[in-house]
């Protein structure tokens, strides 16, 4: 069963609707018991990280959904905001994230240089696959995927970069860590780039 | 590095997409989620679904309207018209709207920017703005243009990047409908003014207005909406064109 994570932050319908596009179903829900009996889960959301954290506190997600990802090994897919959830802390907000991934979100930071980058960083951009991993398998030339955020991840250890974005200067936009793995694009907005990504993520 | 964004804009009336020129004159073009799609698979980068009937009466149509979007489409999509309360914002981007473009209400009640962005983020606010050059002066104008008020779009448009708005989709009427291209001096100079994106808008007619917008008038994204609904331009065929013009585009 393929889970995604509803927690209050943001529509999950184009989530939904791609996974169908894909030839799959899932079920969006906030309820422990099917997130504990998921086989794949899904953890988009579009707000700020506190709020994030706070409802995944509340709702008791972190709890069960740490549980399934480090022991049991689920795969999971963060999306955006859901993505940085994953690392240690965010310079957005106060709260702890759910520190499964050793690294930070911070704030666009250009230089002189720079200055003329617009925050938030949106639209569609091009996105370097790092290594390996089964959600680029038989990618399209040249991704192009669509991004919208102020923030992005900066991990502590390069192995864990999957994929990097040119924005003023280079970032990860995607981190893998065992059945770990974040992105800070959307690939349910991503049109064809987008619907591979969730095929494969689903179908590996 | 981040691309130049194509949008076609569809005029929605009734459940329909029409188009007019200079805001008047309107036109038949075709069913919405069809055409969305067909662009989507065309390479279009977002688009905007604009309700011109917009009346509380016909609120529940867009809605069922922007659900069968939603379920259809793979790329971002703004829809606009008739915005006028928190409880509109809400409903469309719980139809799936990715962000929601305001304009007359902007103006009327500016707080309405602000409480947009705080409680759905910046990211999903796009304002829309119509200006008329009048004797060297934009005015910006409301109701579809009908109606001119005292508001300078320089003065307006940096009021509302303080406000929280996400993005500017800056027409000007004087280039609207003539397919004479773009107002690039003033899209340059509104661009260099703020540090969101702004959409020009307004005046499209050949290729080489797209490459006019990106480089002279500095635009993060242009719109149109007659050229590619009677396929004068073919979205395909302008992408490749903007990348021999080393406009970075995504193809």
């Amino acid at each position: 069963m393929i889970v995604v994570i509803d927690y209050g932050m943001g529509n999950l319908g184009s989530v939904a609707n791609i996974i169908k596009k894909v030839g799959h179903t899932c079920t969006v829900t906030s309820d422990l018991s099917l997130i504990d009996k998921a086989g794949k889960l899904i953890l988009p959301g579009v707000g700020s990280f506190d709020n994030g954290m706070e409802n995944l506190n509340r709702l008791g997600i972190s709890e069960v959904m740490t549980k399934k990802v480090l022991q049991d090994k689920t795969p999971i897919l963060g999306i955006c905001l859901g993505a940085q959830l994953m690392l240690e802390a965010s310079e957005e907000g106060k709260l702890p994230g759910l520190n499964w991934v050793k690294g930070k979100v911070i704030k666009f930071r250009f230089t002189e240089s720079q200055i003329n980058q617009r925050i938030p960083h949106m639209g569609w951009n091009q996105v370097d696959v790092k290594k390996q991993n089964p959600a680029f398998n038989n990618m399209y030339e040249n991704p192009k995927f669509y991004f919208v955020h102020s923030y992005h991840f900066q991990l502590d250890n390069e192995a864990d970069t999957l994929t990097t974005t040119e924005y003023g200067y280079e970032f990860s936009s995607g981190f893998s860590k065992e059945n770990i793995t974040g992105m800070q694009f959307h690939p349910e907005k991503s049109h064809k780039y987008g619907m591979l990504v969730y095929k494969n993520f689903l179908e590996s | 590095m981040l691309t130049k964004r194509i949008i076609p804009c569809l005029d929605i009336k009734d459940g329909r997409t029409v188009k007019g020129v200079n805001f008047l004159d309107l036109r038949d073009a075709g069913d919405p989620v069809e055409l969305g799609k067909r662009y989507a698979d065309e390479g279009a980068d977002e688009l905007v679904f604009l309700d011109i009937t917009a009346t509380h009466e016909k609120r529940k149509t867009l809605i069922e309207l922007v659900n069968r979007i939603a379920l259809n489409l793979n790329i971002p999509f703004t829809v606009g018209g008739g915005i006028s309360s928190v409880e509109d914002v809400s409903a469309l981007l719980n139809a799936g709207a990715d962000k929601i473009s305001i304009n007359s209400a902007a103006v009327k009640h500016p707080e309405l920017v602000s409480e947009i962005a705080s409680r759905f983020g910046s990211q999903c606010v796009v304002v829309a703005v119509d200006a008329k050059n009048i004797n060297v002066a934009w005015k910006v104008f409301l109701n579809g243009g009908r109606i001119e008020t005292e508001l300078l779009l320089e003065d307006w448009v940096k009021q509302l990047e303080k406000l929280g708005a996400g993005e500017i989709l800056f027409t000007s009427m004087n280039h609207d409908g003539t397919k004479n291209g773009f107002a690039c001096e003033e899209l340059a100079r509104i661009s260099d003014m703020i540090s969101i994106p702004v959409i020009a808008s307004g005046g499209a007619g050949k290729p080489e207005h797209f490459v006019e917008a990106f480089t002279k008038g500095k635009a993060d994204a242009a719109l149109a909406a007659s050229v590619f609904h009677f396929k004068e331009i073919e979205i395909k065929d302008l992408k490749n064109y903007l990348a021999q013009q080393q406009i970075p585009v995504r193809l």
